[in-house]
């Protein structure tokens, strides 16, 4: 609403007032894209989560891309093996900026129960993760809590995350 | 300790002797289990005795149900392959077994027998490092092509991660001791 | 080679698989192809499709841009794709619109998990067995604890034995609605999935009820189940299976005669029969084909001899075929859930061997966790002895005697076969497994020549991949 004292009382009545800023957080987090990642177990789920019961598109989120170029969000939704990681980041790469990443269940969080030579102990070796959803798999439910405070944390415009193990060889966000 | 020894069920009998008939050189053991079946064959005569079991009217055993390798390091010849085979017609299954060292790991292939052998050897080539000679096409299959060393091997490390917890620490998984009395550090 | 490039055409499926065949004996003499059938084949082709390959995505396009060939593409589906199932890869040879050859490449979801089961006790192999073939996670259970139980020597009660069938039926009634809704969203029946995934929620909820959760339950243990079914579930049973009824003829009524599906389906990815014996193909493909070959009806288990069901089977061996397969399939298992719950079984869910089974009778807790307040008492308030058991069972586990066994249920998707070795400790000394995608998989290269890339999605998906098994 327009504040006193700032020369916006002129204004005619209902116009509202933000920053480009704000606008463009709210644009942002209201027609949020995922990228299909499905891997495993998490990946039923997550098409749980898109079907009728759980209905994402309550939130403007049921048009999964095939493109990563089309997406803004990366739902890394399961176990990310050792072959299956340098595939995962150039997905990523692809993607279009601002962009999200989601790590969806334990395995693709820490490695979970599966602490073995085939799998990635932690996808936030690779990409950086901005939300990480615990469950084994975790409910639709709890995948949608996961993204509706994502999108508090895009809406109060909170940096993104940054990856913690920097691999030598990329040049991203030094 | 060894496994308990059973007679074979009636249904086989007819395929024990006819493999002990045609091929007495080839069959190294046969062995009972639990009402499984189990031959241990030459690895050189190991093609001929599937053609046999496959064609033959006695035996009929036209599905090969699983093909899975065992490393038994306290062996010499640690490698083993193990042939899971079924056959409808009789309703009886059979289990070929040949065992081969980590030097000379040559074992001939039965995809010509059984073209669904194909993926099953890559798979124990991918695992155990088994070669399958005259296999079409032997590449790694899961794991990664430039993947160094056999994962399943018992002296490959499970290679898991140390987990840091708030006042504890876990070891992973191969090295948490289990064998004989369980400890938590 | 560039020169005016010899007419090509696609090579028949027969005649690929002959090439790769060679049976030497007479068992799998394929049939001379037909005159309608008859065209050239390529021999690198043939070759290359035999191969079914890792072959890489650099390899085959720099082979297909040696040869000059300007009309051959090399297109990489996957392994990040929604069409391909989960993180499959497909590296298809297209000429225009029509597929010369196409391999899978398989391993970007390999888990280690046989490797990891070696490092667990026999009770906690269940929890990783569980996680591989995701959409059928109750089989994938009860297939390990048959064969430690094989082991043991040992079986389990009967009324676990039937609870293990009931659960198992449900499990794929809800597998096969996921098959369905994924195929329908992939040849644009969006209805199909909305509807496939609503039955399915319902199937979760009682599963969630009983085991406490929706998916990878580590519900059947080794001698038994870990807990009984709470309260009210048998009626919630029945009602469901009432409703089911209703709406697989809902689901029929969408697709079985529509047009485009028949269209989208009919003499789609057609295999023989001897292509499907000798590719080891099980399951509901194989009965699509025309082999009524069923692992519940051949060597039964878990008492599957008591209850009065058919083998569905067709004869075209396409993807229609499958479809019906899998639809009549359904109505089985709701044929089979009510037997069992008409003739249940009264008594213990888990062996009453103290060495064996697990000491506490669980029970679902409005928590959703199984426990056992009664057992508790007495292991804290009563008896040094039980609580020094308990404390081995959980930590140590049990010991299984040396040997190894083969065993084998009739999965959605297949015969999945556990191969169990014991060395006499209380790990498991080596497990392997047989997963049907697995070996079914084998038949995408087989299938997809001379199909139409549209094509490609329908055949794959009518094989029912589940990468979580295939790759392990």
């Amino acid at each position: 609403m327009a504040g006193t004292g700032s020369g916006l009382e002129k204004l005619p009545g209902g116009i509202l007032v933000t920053t480009v800023e704000k606008l463009a957080n709210w644009a942002r987090k209201g027609s949020l894209w995922p990228a299909t990642f499905g891997l495993a177990c998490c990946a039923i789920e997550m098409m749980a989560t898109g079907a009728g019961r759980y209905d994402l598109a309550r939130f403007g989120m049921e048009v999964f891309r095939a493109s990563p170029r089309q997406a803004d969000l990366m739902i890394v939704a399961g176990r990310v093996s050792q072959k299956m990681a340098p595939v995962l980041r150039t997905i990523y790469d692809q993607m279009p900026e601002p962009k999200w990443v989601i790590s969806m269940g334990v395995c693709a969080t820490s490695g979970g129960m599966f602490n073995n030579y085939a799998i990635v102990q932690g996808v936030d070796q690779i990409v950086p993760v901005d939300m990480y959803v615990p469950g084994c798999p975790p409910r639709p439910e709890m995948l949608m809590d996961g993204i509706l405070r994502l999108h508090q944390k895009i809406m109060a415009g909170e940096p993104r995350a940054k990856l913690v193990l920097e691999p030598a060889a990329t040049t991203r966000e030094a | 300790m060894p496994p308990e020894t059973t007679q074979p069920p009636d249904l086989i009998q007819p395929v024990l002797t006819g493999l002990r008939e045609r091929f007495g050189e080839a069959v190294r053991e046969v062995s009972g289990h639990r009402g499984e079946v189990t031959i241990e064959l030459a690895t050189a005569h190991l093609v001929e005795v599937a053609t046999w079991l496959r064609d033959d009217p006695s035996a009929a055993f036209t599905h090969l149900s699983d093909l899975s390798g065992t490393d038994y390091p306290e062996r010499p010849d640690r490698l083993c392959v193990d042939y899971h085979l079924y056959s409808r017609e009789h309703n009886v299954r059979l289990r070929l077994k040949v065992r081969v060292t980590v030097s000379d790991p040559h074992v001939p292939t039965v995809t010509g027998v059984w073209p669904t052998a194909n993926w099953h050897e890559r798979e124990v080539y991918d695992f155990f490092g088994v070669r399958f000679d005259g296999h079409p096409n032997l590449v790694r299959i899961l794991m990664p092509e430039d993947w160094k060393g056999y994962p399943q091997r018992k002296d490959y490390p499970l290679g898991g991660v140390d987990v840091d917890y708030i006042d504890a620490h876990v070891p992973p998984p191969d090295q948490r001791r289990y064998r004989g009395g369980w400890t938590s550090t | 080679m560039s020169e005016v490039a010899p007419e090509r055409d696609r090579a028949t499926q027969s005649q690929l698989v002959q090439e790769a065949v060679v049976p030497p004996g007479e068992a799998h003499d394929l049939p001379a192809p037909s005159a309608a059938e008859r065209v050239t084949v390529n021999e690198r082709r043939a070759q290359q499709v035999l191969a079914m390959g890792g072959g890489d995505w650099a390899e085959v396009s720099a082979r297909a841009h040696a040869e000059g060939d300007d009309d051959v593409m090399v297109i990489n589906m996957g392994p990040q794709h929604p069409s391909t199932h989960g993180v499959l890869r497909l590296v298809v040879e297209l000429r225009g619109e029509e597929v010369i050859s196409c391999q899978p490449v398989i391993g970007y979801l390999h888990t280690g998990i046989e490797k990891s089961i070696e490092y667990r006790t026999w009770v906690q192999g269940v929890t990783f067995v569980t996680r591989m073939d995701y959409l059928a996670p109750i089989f994938n259970e009860t297939a390990y604890c048959l064969a430690v139980e094989k082991l043991l020597g040992i079986e389990a009660p009967p009324r676990a034995q039937a609870l293990r069938v009931l659960m198992m039926e449900l499990n794929r009634v809800s597998s096969h609605l996921v098959w369905l809704a994924t195929t329908g969203l992939e040849l644009g029946a969006l209805s199909v999935m909305l509807y496939g995934f609503r039955e399915r929620e319902e199937i979760l909820d009682i599963l969630e009820e009983v085991t406490g959760l929706r998916m990878n339950h580590a519900w059947v243990r080794p001698a038994g189940v870990s807990q009984d079914l709470p309260d009210g579930t048998e009626e919630r049973v029945r009602s469901f299976v009432d409703d089911m009824r209703g709406k697989i003829d809902e689901y029929e009524t969408l697709l079985t005669n529509n047009p485009i599906w028949l269209e989208r389906t009919r003499g789609i990815g057609v295999l023989s029969s001897e292509q499907l014996v000798g590719l080891g193909v099980t399951g509901p493909m194989l009965r699509a084909g025309g082999i009524a070959h069923d692992l519940r009806k051949a060597e039964p288990y878990c008492g599957y001899e008591q209850y009065d069901f058919e083998v569905p089977t067709f004869t075209e061996s396409d993807v229609y075929a499958r479809y019906q397969v899998r639809i009549a399939e359904m109505r089985e298992s709701l044929k089979i859930i009510e037997q069992v719950l008409d003739a249940m079984p009264s008594g213990p869910v888990m062996h009453p061997d103290p060495k064996i089974g697990w000491p506490a009778r669980l029970a679902l807790g409005p928590d959703g966790l199984g426990n056992s307040p009664a057992h508790v008492q007495h292991i804290i308030g009563e008896s040094m002895e039980a609580l020094i058991h308990h404390f081995k069972m959980v930590t140590e586990g049990i010991k299984v005697p040396a040997g190894e066994v083969y065993v084998t249920v009739e999965s959605p998707r297949g015969e999945l076969g556990y191969h169990v070795v014991s060395d006499g400790g209380n790990l498991p000394y080596r497990v392997h497994v047989r997963d049907p995608s697995f070996v079914n998989l084998q038949t995408v290269p087989v299938m997809m020549n001379g199909l139409l890339v549209a094509d490609v999605i329908a055949a794959l998906s009518s094989t029912d991949p589940v990468l979580g098994g295939v790759d392990r």
